[in-house]
């Protein structure tokens, strides 16, 4: 297999005494999609906040491109991007104006065309000049998406997606991802606590619980390990085992 | 340094400022109230026959330069402030964009605020009080270029404090400068102040810079000791408070404070 274009090795945050995330390691390799799982509280948002430098890791490394994060930010950070539902975006911009600053931030060249031509794709033309304030929560998202795939990134770490959203554009937006995803050749991270998306979207799972990985492999391999019917049992399983100590 | 980075930060305001007739209204409003205000005063002080050498360009000129001051420091903190309440640290910190070209868009924001407010205050002061700042203004301007830098100082000790504590902090943005007021000796001469406080307001590069502009504006003349104590206090003092901020935002990360300000 080709190099992991992440390398997550030994990851550990710890919040005074309490430990988020317990030395995890973990790899993504170019062009797959790997699916975090956990229940709420299980540190999948600590876990990418420190992938994206905004949070400083207890202990452990993360590599990507080959590069140290710790030490390589700059030149990590252009070529990666998020997005999530609980992100938002200045609420006085209109959505075109949002995304130019963010074209800006990347260096991107050519932004009108690199604005329009995202706005063409997520079918946002026609509310390019709405204030980011007056957006619904689809919108919403779809804007947080927008901003992260404009940016051509290789790696793309999606933080809850579709939580809150409803059916209809959950489809839309997994449906344009996976497409996006097999044409660009993007990698992903995508964390969710939504069984059947998971296993829709995942290459492979890696099942966080208290911060720990408590398993690994495609959502076949971790269903057959725990001799349960399908991942929802299997997580419920897990997610109801107290915590270890 | 990316420059194209502070641009698109800078951009960011500009949108919002642009469309938001009450942030514009905010930067003119209480200039333009303050120096009404101080106008009738100083010129009640004139009719009641106060002979105080110079009254008009004494507190007119004290008025414009302490906005200045305050316009400078709100440029640094108010602009992080929007950040905050419009959750977008996130976008910012995960984007290459580095902690020195954040400052640096932020000090370029507080520039252009003090040019547009400082602009807007000579034009009222000279078109209703006949008092033109502008034939003093080019020995004025080493002590503007020093209150700048001042303003910059306490804008960016204001933002560490607010990134570090949050939303409870946020009036800080208005206050803090105020703090630092009485020992600036905006309004009155250094000696009015007792001895104590005399030698605190050494040290601190605004006393100097007022100082210095009653010099200027009563005496004519051009007090070099005071530029240079200013300059090198200032240089001091940014220095300091610029480290200080790359700690404060390193502690940040590790608590986790970034990802949570503003909730
Ligand atoms: N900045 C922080 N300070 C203290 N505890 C935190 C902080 N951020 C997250 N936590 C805690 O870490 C644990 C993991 O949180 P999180 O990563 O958000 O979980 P998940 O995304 O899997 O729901 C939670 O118990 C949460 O309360
Ligand atoms: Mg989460």
């Amino acid at each position: 297999m080709s190099k992991p274009i992440l390398e997550v090795r030994n990851l550990t945050k710890k919040f005074g005494d309490f430990t988020a995330v317990d030395n995890i390691s973990f790899d993504i390799h170019e062009g797959e999609i790997l699916g975090l799982l956990g229940p709420n509280g299980a540190g999948k948002t600590t876990t990418i906040h420190m992938l994206l430098g905004l949070i400083a890791p207890s202990a452990g490394s993360i590599h990507m491109f080959g590069l140290d994060l710790a030490e390589h930010r700059e030149e990590i950070l252009q070529q990666v991007n998020f997005s999530s539902t609980y992100i938002s975006m200045p609420f006085s911009l209109t959505v075109e104006e949002n995304l130019k600053v963010i074209a800006r931030l990347y260096s991107l060249q050519n932004i009108q065309q690199r604005v329009d031509a995202i706005l063409e794709k997520l079918e946002m033309s026609d509310i390019r000049s709405k204030l980011t304030r007056k957006l619904s929560t689809g919108q919403m998202s779809r804007l947080t998406l927008a901003k992260a795939l404009m940016t051509e990134p290789k790696i793309l770490f999606l933080d809850e997606p579709t939580a809150s959203l409803d059916p209809d554009i959950v489809h839309k937006i997994k449906a344009f991802l996976k497409e996006y995803q097999r044409n660009a050749g993007l990698s992903i991270l995508y964390t969710s606590h939504n069984m059947r998306e998971m296993e829709e979207m995942s290459n492979r799972i890696v099942f966080l619980q208290h911060g720990h990985i408590v398993a690994e492999g495609t959502a076949d391999q971790i269903v057959q390990r725990y001799g349960q019917r399908d991942l929802e049992e299997v997580f419920l399983k897990l997610a109801r085992e107290p915590k270890a100590q | 340094m990316n420059v194209g980075r502070i641009g698109g930060l800078l951009s960011r305001h500009l949108y919002l400022y642009q469309r938001s007739f009450a942030r514009m209204l905010e930067i003119f409003y209480w200039p333009l109230l303050d120096l009404v205000v101080w106008g009738f005063i100083t010129m009640y002080l004139q009719d009641a026959g106060v002979s105080l050498h110079g009254a008009v360009a004494f507190f007119l000129g004290a008025l414009i330069l302490w906005d200045v001051l305050f316009r400078a420091q709100q440029g640094v903190a108010v602009s992080f402030l929007e950040e905050m309440w419009s959750r977008n640290l996130m976008n910012l910190f995960a984007s290459p964009l580095t902690v020195g070209e954040y400052l640096a868009s932020t000090m370029i924001m507080s520039i252009l605020k003090v040019t547009a407010v400082a602009s807007l205050m000579m034009v009222f002061a000279w078109v209703f009080y006949s008092y033109d700042m502008l034939k003093v203004g080019v020995s004025l301007l080493p002590f503007i270029i020093n209150l700048v830098v001042s303003g910059w100082i306490i804008g960016v000790l204001t933002t560490s404090i607010i990134m570090r504590f949050g939303q409870q902090a946020e009036v800080l943005a208005w206050g803090m400068v105020f703090l630092f007021q009485p020992i600036s000796c905006v309004f009155y001469p250094l000696e009015v102040l007792p001895p104590i406080l005399q030698s605190i307001a050494w040290m601190v590069p605004p006393a100097h810079i007022f100082e210095g502009m009653r010099a200027v504006l009563i005496e004519g003349v051009i007090p070099v000791t005071h530029i240079v104590w200013a300059t090198g206090l200032n240089l001091f003092f940014f220095v300091v408070i610029v480290a200080w901020f790359y700690h404060t935002f390193n502690i940040c990360k590790e608590k986790g404070m970034l990802v949570r300000v503003g909730e």
